[in-house]
């Protein structure tokens, strides 16, 4: 520990930190531009200068590390002086657009100009003029005079988001940032650069010009779409939600936000939102009263529940409904004598279900990621799933951690990975066995009889050798199951591998939740238990009656085409939706809620963190929060126990009294482990969700529609495997899986395991195809 | 693609650093491609970053960092007078002005005939030699007179 005084005050503070650090730790403020607390020192814009005693002439504050009994003065004449002089310069090249400029009353130069410029300026000559970029449909980069060349946005995506798309070029006072060959900024991070802009170089596209800062009343919400959880701080001006930045959480998302969180709100006010009641009569949708519309959904699920009987109605929610929604429902559908009711609606294998000892999460707080050192990842398609939490990995491997990955395709992660297996889905078992036992005997330990079986049937690959020895060197191990392994056919049979691999290293292991309620449809009780139908269940066996809860049949579920069918046959389909969808064929209610901005609400994130939100506006048109339409629907159907009058109420009976962090356990219990069935013949499906089709309102963000990400999924294949069927890159082919069939275009993916299709799901364009895995073919359109 | 020639330049450049710090070639690789082409275009510059798995971003930031390299065609031969503080003490603005106005081009401008590019430069650390140029970041002419210049770009006219 180091003391030192600054500006007379004491500190102690651990050597290699610096001034800036210290002074912050007493609360004196030092201005400054390019220092950021969570990226690298750069020490270019030199605002930061103090006095330090002893020193000849003024140091920054961001660069110079304390040293024992070190005197600083922030304040002093010469600091002032200082720090004047740097501002002047600072302004020189500055354009004097306040008036006109988006950052204006939230620009940390112009806050700081009060401070320390000059009132008029002694610099005649021409200011430097920097041509606007255009960088895609999320950063504006339009007036780039102002940038005062700080460095954090390349900072930023090179340490943070893995990826260097801006750079500054050329030099001294023709340094610009810029992307190489006007490349649009791609990462799935890249709001954060708007954030972290000191001035208004770096401006939100979708926000720009649409408000003043001040003009915004500010209010804290939870992300409905991951299962991080990040914090949000809504703004808000006119009863419409103009802009979502992040509250910081240090031990959720940090200062940050995904791209995804930070822009789907521009998907809230979709033209294609429900905003009335309608039902269809005769083949016609109509608009009518709620109250009918509510009295003929309850009509028909009674009849169905008194004709046919309960165990006909099914309700599937998607898991990024709020706890007291996911709540009702189940207990209005058990009301009713039914317990089909599930949320996890791309999930394939249920297997686990009832060997289960608790709710499946993470395993560790979200923040340990950074600490551990060694990483296996089973099925993720980490960065386009979790943003944030493949950034918190990404830390942890900057600092020496090595990260294993096994999983069907071989997205670039951006960090290195010590090793990796590739393979198609219906290997993953084996070669999870296969790091099992090598494992195993790196420890010397004897397997449990659950998994000796099917270990004892596999001869460890060299890769497997590899990623069992850097598991065995580690001292804080991850064992992470991603979306991929837990939609996985076998994905119980993962689970278990995972369980054990994790015990002979001594890790943690977890799931990388699907989604913001992920852990809370559990602790909802919105999942069938032994009585009832699991999702898969229910479609495959198609029900006289469903209750959709946020779903849109064809695209949130695990395969679209049973999605699809099984709600053509069903007599009734009630549909609570915030937006107008394809339930308009099947539906014969829509009801109209609200999405997560509108409505007060709670989610567990994936460390099983109960967070609660509050309506931020009021209910677009006739929508109405889910949770009071359960209730009203709970009274219609006489079910009893449905008075709550506010959702703290519902919260309150789901939750009161339970011990959340006592319901997380990922441990199974009973079930054993089966060798893999031998690979099918054909080509295996890799589907994964792309990042801003998976849920509703991302599905519906012009601006995030626009970035590449979000271009039409196309199918890829092996060159080599592309070949042997005759075909070439960029064809038009047809893809075929069951019934369904779709055209799409063929491209060439080396990456990818041989026998393997990757088409995406959750995409109108691959709506019409089967499950998300299995056998497909593909032949010339 | 990088040509066989500089691709073998390159390895035997990469044997001075650590094999995880392929990056630290990049100046050298550069340098190989304007000695090839006379200039690096922004495939070359992508060709460079794949070869040694750096980003296409940072190639670029380099390449156009260091006035010595050519970022379009400057001629068969670029001369680079140096326009900093010492040699514009003793001149260099003189020089800059005879030689645009002998040659009918301004800076980063290339004659008609293609024989002459002209560029404005850093230091080169060779202060005492001021004002000088560069021909080609090969060859140092200092001293420079009308005299010295009229001689040096009818040797190079040949
Ligand atoms: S664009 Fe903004 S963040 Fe980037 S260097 Fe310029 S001022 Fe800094
Ligand atoms: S904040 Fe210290 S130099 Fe920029
Ligand atoms: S200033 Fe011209 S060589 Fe140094």
């Amino acid at each position: 520990m180091i003391n030192l005084e600054i500006d007379g005050k004491r500190v102690e503070v651990e050597n290699g930190r610096t001034v800036i650090e210290a002074a912050h730790q007493l609360g004196i403020y030092i201005p400054h531009f390019c220092y950021h607390k969570k990226l690298s020192i750069a020490a270019n814009c030199r605002m930061c200068l103090v006095q330090v005693e002893k020193a000849p002439k003024p140091l920054p504050a961001c660069a110079t590390p304390v040293a024992e009994g070190m005197k600083v003065f922030t304040a002093s004449e010469q600091a002032i002086k200082a720090q004047k002089g740097v501002m002047e310069f600072l302004l020189i090249n500055h354009p004097l657009d306040c008036p006109i400029c988006d950052q204006g009353g939230e620009c940390e130069l112009q806050d700081l100009a009060v401070g320390y410029g000059g009132s008029a300026s002694r610099y005649q000559e021409e200011k430097r003029i920097v041509l606007p970029k255009d960088i895609g449909p999320l950063v504006a980069a339009e007036e780039m005079s102002r940038c005062i060349n700080c460095t954090r946005c390349v900072r930023f995506g090179v340490e943070i988001g893995g990826m260097m798309e801006l750079g500054q070029a050329f030099r001294g006072e023709h340094a610009e940032i810029m992307s190489f060959v006007s490349d649009t900024v791609d990462s799935e991070l890249s709001g954060n650069m708007i954030d972290l802009c000191p001035v208004g170089a770096l401006t939100s596209k979708p926000f720009r010009y649409t408000a003043r800062t001040w003009e915004l009343s500010r209010r804290k919400s939870i992300s409905p779409h991951d299962s991080l959880g990040s914090n949000l701080v809504v703004q808000v001006k006119d009863n419409r939600v103009m802009r979502v930045l992040p509250l910081e959480n240090e031990e959720i998302n940090e200062c940050w936000l995904s791209d995804k969180d930070r822009f789907s709100y521009e998907g809230l006010n979709s033209n294609q939102r429900l905003t009335k009641p309608m039902i269809k009569q005769g083949g016609k949708w109509q608009e009518v009263e709620w109250q009918v519309a509510l009295e003929y959904a309850a009509n028909g699920l009674r009849q169905i529940s008194q004709g046919a009987g309960a165990e006909h109605i099914g309700a599937l929610a998607t898991p990024h409904s709020t706890v007291e929604e996911l709540y009702l429902l189940q207990k209005l559908v058990r009301g009713l004598g039914s317990s089909n009711v599930d949320f996890r609606l791309r999930q394939s294998d249920f297997s686990a279900d009832g060997k289960q000892t608790g709710a499946p999460w993470l395993g560790m707080p979200v923040a340990e990621i950074n600490t551990c050192d060694r990483f296996l990842i089973v099925g993720s398609f980490l960065r386009k799933d979790h943003p944030l939490l493949a950034s918190r990995v990404r830390q942890a491997v900057k600092k020496g951690a090595q990260a294993n990955v096994l999983h069907a395709a071989d997205d670039d992660l951006l960090m290195p990975v010590a090793n990796k297996m590739i393979v198609s889905p219906a290997e993953m078992t084996a070669q999870l066995a296969q790091v099992l036992k090598a494992l195993a005997t790196i420890k010397q330990a004897t397997l449990d009889a659950s998994v000796q079986q099917v270990v004892q049937s596999v001869t460890p690959s060299a890769a497997a050798q590899a990623m069992a020895n850097s598991l065995a060197s580690g001292e804080r191990v991850a064992i992470l199951l991603g979306n991929f392994a837990q939609q996985h056919p076998q994905a119980a049979q993962l689970h278990l591998l995972a369980q054990h691999i994790a015990a002979l290293c001594g890790g943690k292991f977890g799931f990388l939740g699907e989604a913001a309620n992920s852990v809370g449809g559990y602790l909802a009780q919105a999942v069938p238990g032994a009585q009832g139908l699991n999702a898969a269940a229910m479609l495959a066996a198609p029900r006289k009656a469903y209750l959709l809860l946020n779903v849109e049949a064809e695209l949130d579920t695990a395969d679209a085409l049973q999605a699809m069918n099984a709600m053509r046959k069903a007599d009734m389909v009630v549909v609570l939706s915030a937006y107008k969808h394809h339930a308009a064929e099947y539906a014969d209610v829509l009801l109209p809620i609200t999405p997560f901005t509108e409505t007060s609400g709670t989610f567990i994130n994936t460390e099983g963190r109960v967070q609660s939100f509050k309506g931020v506006v009021k209910p677009l048109g006739e929508a109405r929060p889910a949770w009071k339409v359960l209730r009203v629907l709970g009274n219609l159907l006489n079910v009893a126990g449905f008075e709550h009058d506010s959702s703290e109420a519902v919260r309150g009976e789901a939750l009161q009294g339970v011990d959340v962090a006592g319901k997380l356990n990922n441990a199974l219990r009973g079930l054993n482990a089966q060798a893999a069935a031998s690979t099918p013949a054909g080509l295996q499906r890799v589907a994964d969700v792309p990042i801003y089709f998976s849920d509703a309102i991302v599905r519906r963000s012009a601006p995030l529609q626009a970035t590449r990400d979000a271009v039409q999924p196309s199918a890829y294949m092996h060159s080599t495997a592309l070949g042997k069927l005759g075909m070439k890159s960029g064809e038009i082919i047809m893809v075929g899986q069951g019934q369904g069939s779709a055209r799409l275009k063929i491209v060439a993916d080396d990456t990818l395991p041989q026998g393997v299709v990757r088409v995406a799901a959750g995409h109108a364009a691959t709506a019409a195809l089967g499950a998300m895995f299995g056998i497909v073919t593909v032949e010339r359109a | 693609m990088l040509s066989e020639q500089i691709q073998a330049l390159i390895n035997r450049e990469l044997k001075k650093y650590p094999a995880d710090q392929r990056q630290s070639a990049v100046m050298s690789a550069l340098r190989f491609v304007q000695d090839e082409k006379g200039w690096i275009a922004t495939d070359d510059m992508a060709d460079i970053a794949a070869y040694l798995g750096m980003p296409q971003m940072t190639v670029y930031e380099v390449a156009t960092f260091y006035h010595m390299y050519n970022l379009k065609p400057m001629g068969r031969h670029t001369l680079t007078v140096c326009t900093n503080l010492s040699c514009q003490l003793v001149g260099a603005n003189e020089t800059m002005s005879y030689i645009k106005s002998k040659l009918g081009i301004g800076v980063g401008e290339v004659t008609a005939d293609g024989k002459f590019g002209l560029r404005e430069g850093e230091c080169q650390n060779v202060c005492d030699e001021a004002p000088l140029l560069m021909v080609n970041n090969k060859r140092l002419c200092g001293h420079l007179t009308v005299e010295k210049i009229d001689q040096l770009l009818a040797e190079l006219d040949k």
